[in-house]
């Protein structure tokens, strides 16, 4: 019966979405405030509508009730509390269901935060949001449908996959979503901007705390999946250029080009086609990230389901919606008031320079990712684009654009002199190469040094600025500080990934126990391997010792899963975390009697990757969290 | 400097990062494109030496494990191609099951796998599996 309730609130909420995607349309055009206002309340009424259809869908699956199929298939009354909430998002209805919830959060945002926004300005916004809304409801109703029932029901559902059974895979989704969604706030507001023929700063703060919050939300959500694979894929990885990885980076590139030049139009009133392309770029990568997970198109780790009927669906809403404003923008983009000028040596200059990089490494990021699929469908064979092709690629592109970081901070804007701030550059370029030659020692790659030298010139290059400022008794607004902090962000994850990728170490054996084995200076000795049991596993849990010099390091309890239902294996690591190194323990199958195969691991850095990204996030809330402008 | 200079360097700029980034995609794309082939595709034409991914079901009773050194077979149900690995395969493989393996062909004719990729989730074929079994007429619908 809930289930029932919870199917027409979403058939409701799809016809309000109509509703609200054509009347205030009408009513901006006619300047009609009667007809304007229906945006506002209709996004209420969508937001409760959705909600409603969400709670019900819940309310499957913390009762466990397998009348429905898709509890059924991905829930099991043997699952922890936590996982069968997060298991609403953890299949394909519920998380588009999550995503339209998400974006109906947003729709009933405007209203409620945007009071002084100029009327026509907001219903036509709301109208572009509610047009995005009618297309996935939609889309859930007829082929995706969360509430089918089943008959007859069977006892028991079919369980969650137990790598999905993880805190930091919970919450995962939820964040990653809220980035694609928010993005769509920028979107609709740059669409409406075009119909209105007007991009000013006014427009662009209100737009970018929306797209500061959505970037926020996607570094986190990055961050949480790339912490998950690190510690529960058990081969110490933190990024595999999986093109369901690759479908997160891409509206994160863009997006984080956008944060910077929706600052220009707020500063100088400049780069505004450029702004609202890049809007619509961002959020046409959200969708496509979305679907190149939805629609299965693509082998992947994380595809969930190849239903030819859904992938032609996606493809028809992506062209309607990115065809659609992009055909807007070639008519209405060239009427937009072009705003202040400013030389090419200039912070906005340095600006526009790493933008455009932002956007090129998204494009051979799409192109790569992509790329198996036009080879497939023009027959030049199957092939898959790996992390080779990313590295020599995506990696080239991102040195220059550390160095435009490390720079831009130094300089004014409109025109910069780089004779005033020549000594100051020297300085930081000086700090950079000196830290690049200081861990030449250490060996490794060539390029090591190259990423630790860039790393600590964004460093010396962030810092510059606040502590002139500070030294000249000006004080620092949230705004600076919160850049601040998330540039450093950026220089800290550098750090971590150079760690990772030029001094880790790794063995792999048959261990005996009492077996004593060394990888980068830590020795590992297995003391024992017990049975134990879980709530819904059994496993094996290995005991080492771990020692460092003499020294002792650590006790690591590294286990190997079999869940019950479904019986699966899934591998638990043992991670020990110092600011220096991560130490890092896989047991595996057993080899013989009193013998497992084991996987250790020594590499250095891997923590700063996860501080860099909560520094990221951390600058980000920090400087939305300044109302006035500085 | 005026709004149409600006532009001009603005224009110049941009074809500069996107020919850099054309040539850089260009090489890489030569160098590291990895094809895919099913066991079949390699029994009418065995190409050693080249990178490359092959996929297939782990034939029933061919997996033979000594320490971190395991041998196995992997087929289409038409033709099969034997396959060395050492080191832990991953949690989800086993016999019966559809893998997607990298490496290289050896010059004995077996495949000297670098890498070996089961489906995180069991319920579904990797997509280039189906599609190989589908070409060898071996495909029996969605049952696993």
């Amino acid at each position: 019966m809930i289930a029932e309730i919870g199917h027409f609130a979403l058939t409701l909420a799809l016809a309000v979405a109509m509703v609200q995607t054509v009347v205030p349309l009408i009513g901006a055009a006619r300047q009609d405030n009667a007809l304007m206002a229906v945006s506002g309340s209709a996004a209420m009424a969508q937001l409760v509508c959705v909600a409603i259809a969400f709670g019900a869908l819940m309310h499957g699956y913390v009762t466990s009730d397998f009348s429905l199929l898709n509890v059924a298939q991905n829930s099991h009354t043997q699952k922890p509390m936590l996982y069968k909430v997060a298991g609403v998002w953890g299949n394909h209805e519920g998380s588009l269901l999550l995503w339209a919830l998400i974006l109906a959060l947003f729709g009933a945002a405007v209203p409620v935060a945007g009071r002084n926004l100029p009327a026509p300005l907001r219903a036509r916004a709301l109208a572009v949001q509610a047009a995005i809304a009618v297309g996935f409801l939609l889309f859930i109703l007829f082929t995706s449908n969360p509430f089918e029932r089943l008959y007859p029901a069977p006892t028991d559902g079919a369980g969650l996959n137990p790598m999905l059974q993880d805190p930091g895979l919970a919450f995962h989704p939820p964040f990653l979503y809220l980035g694609y969604v928010g993005f769509s706030m920028a979107f609709s507001f740059a669409v409406a901007g075009l119909i209105e023929g007007r991009i000013d700063a006014a427009w662009a703060r209100w737009v970018r705390p929306w797209t500061l919050a959505a970037w926020i939300a996607l570094t986190l959500g990055i961050a949480l999946g790339s912490w998950w694979a690190y510690y529960t894929l058990g081969w110490g990885g933190w990024w595999y250029w999986d093109p369901v990885e690759n479908a997160s980076l891409m509206p994160w590139l863009a997006g984080t080009a956008l944060l910077h030049s929706i600052l220009v139009v707020e500063k100088r009133e400049s780069l505004k086609s450029w702004t609202v392309l890049l809007a619509i770029i961002t959020f046409g990568l959200s969708l496509l990230g979305t679907f190149l997970v939805r629609s299965g198109v693509l082998t992947s780790v994380h595809a969930f389901a190849t239903d030819p009927a859904r992938g032609a669906f996606v493809l028809i809403l992506l062209l309607v919606v990115v065809g659609g404003s992009l055909a807007l923008y070639g008519l209405r983009a060239p009427a937009l008031k072009a705003g202040g000028v400013f030389a090419p040596v200039s912070r906005e200059g340095l600006l526009l320079f790493g933008n455009v990089l932002l956007a090129t490494g998204a494009g051979t990021v799409l192109l790569g990712t992509l790329y198996p699929l036009i080879a497939d469908s023009l027959d030049l064979g199957k092939v898959s684009v790996g992390p080779p092709f990313f590295n020599a690629v995506f990696l080239p592109l991102m040195a220059p654009l550390v160095l435009t970081m490390a720079a831009a901070p130094s300089l004014a804007w409109k025109r910069g002199h780089l004779a005033r701030v020549r000594s100051r550059l020297g300085l930081i370029g000086g700090f950079g190469m000196g830290a690049g030659l200081a861990v030449l020692p250490l060996g490794g790659p060539w390029w090591a040094p190259l990423g630790i030298g860039l790393a600590a010139g964004v460093l010396a290059g962030t810092l510059a600025e606040p502590i002139l400022r500070l030294r000249a008794g000006a004080g620092l607004s949230r705004r600076q500080i919160g850049m601040t902090a998330a540039h450093l962000g950026v220089a800290l994850v550098i750090v971590g990934m150079v760690g990772e990728g030029a001094w880790s170490s790794e063995a792999v054996q048959n261990q005996s126990i009492g077996q004593t084995v060394t990888v980068g200076g830590y020795s590992f000795a297995l003391n024992a391997v017990e049975p134990v049991k879980g709530p819904n596993y059994t496993a094996d849990r290995a005991d080492f010792d771990v020692t460092q010099a003499n020294r002792a390091f650590a006790r690591m309890a590294p286990e190997r899963r079999v869940f019950t239902v479904p019986p699966r294996p899934a591998t638990v690591a043992a991670i020990r975390s110092t600011p220096l190194t991560d130490v890092y323990a896989v047991i595996g199958e057993a080899a013989g009697p009193n013998t497992w195969i084991t996987r250790l691991y020594v590499k250095p850095l891997v923590i700063w990757l996860w501080i860099g990204a909560l520094m990221m996030a951390g600058g980000g809330l920090l400087s939305l969290s300044q109302r006035k402008r500085s | 400097m005026t709004r149409k200079r600006r532009r001009l360097y603005f224009v110049l700029l941009g074809m500069l990062v996107l020919g850099g980034a054309t040539a850089l995609v260009l090489t890489a794309l030569k160098d590291n494109l990895v094809y895919f082939y099913s066991p079949s595709d390699l029994a009418a034409k065995a190409v050693a030496g080249r990178r490359m991914r092959i996929g297939g079901l782990v034939e029933e009773g061919s997996v033979v494990k000594d320490g971190t050194q395991a041998r196995f077979k992997v087929t289409d149900l038409a033709h099969d191609v034997g396959v060395r690995y050492t080191g832990v395969l991953p949690d989800l493989f086993r016999e019966g099951q559809g893998v997607v393996i990298e490496g290289r062909l050896g010059t004995d004719g077996v495949f000297d796998a670098s890498e070996v990729l089961a489906k995180h989730d069991e319920k579904y074929m990797p997509k280039d599996v189906a599609d190989s079994l589908k070409k060898a007429g071996q495909w029996k619908g969605e049952a696993r």
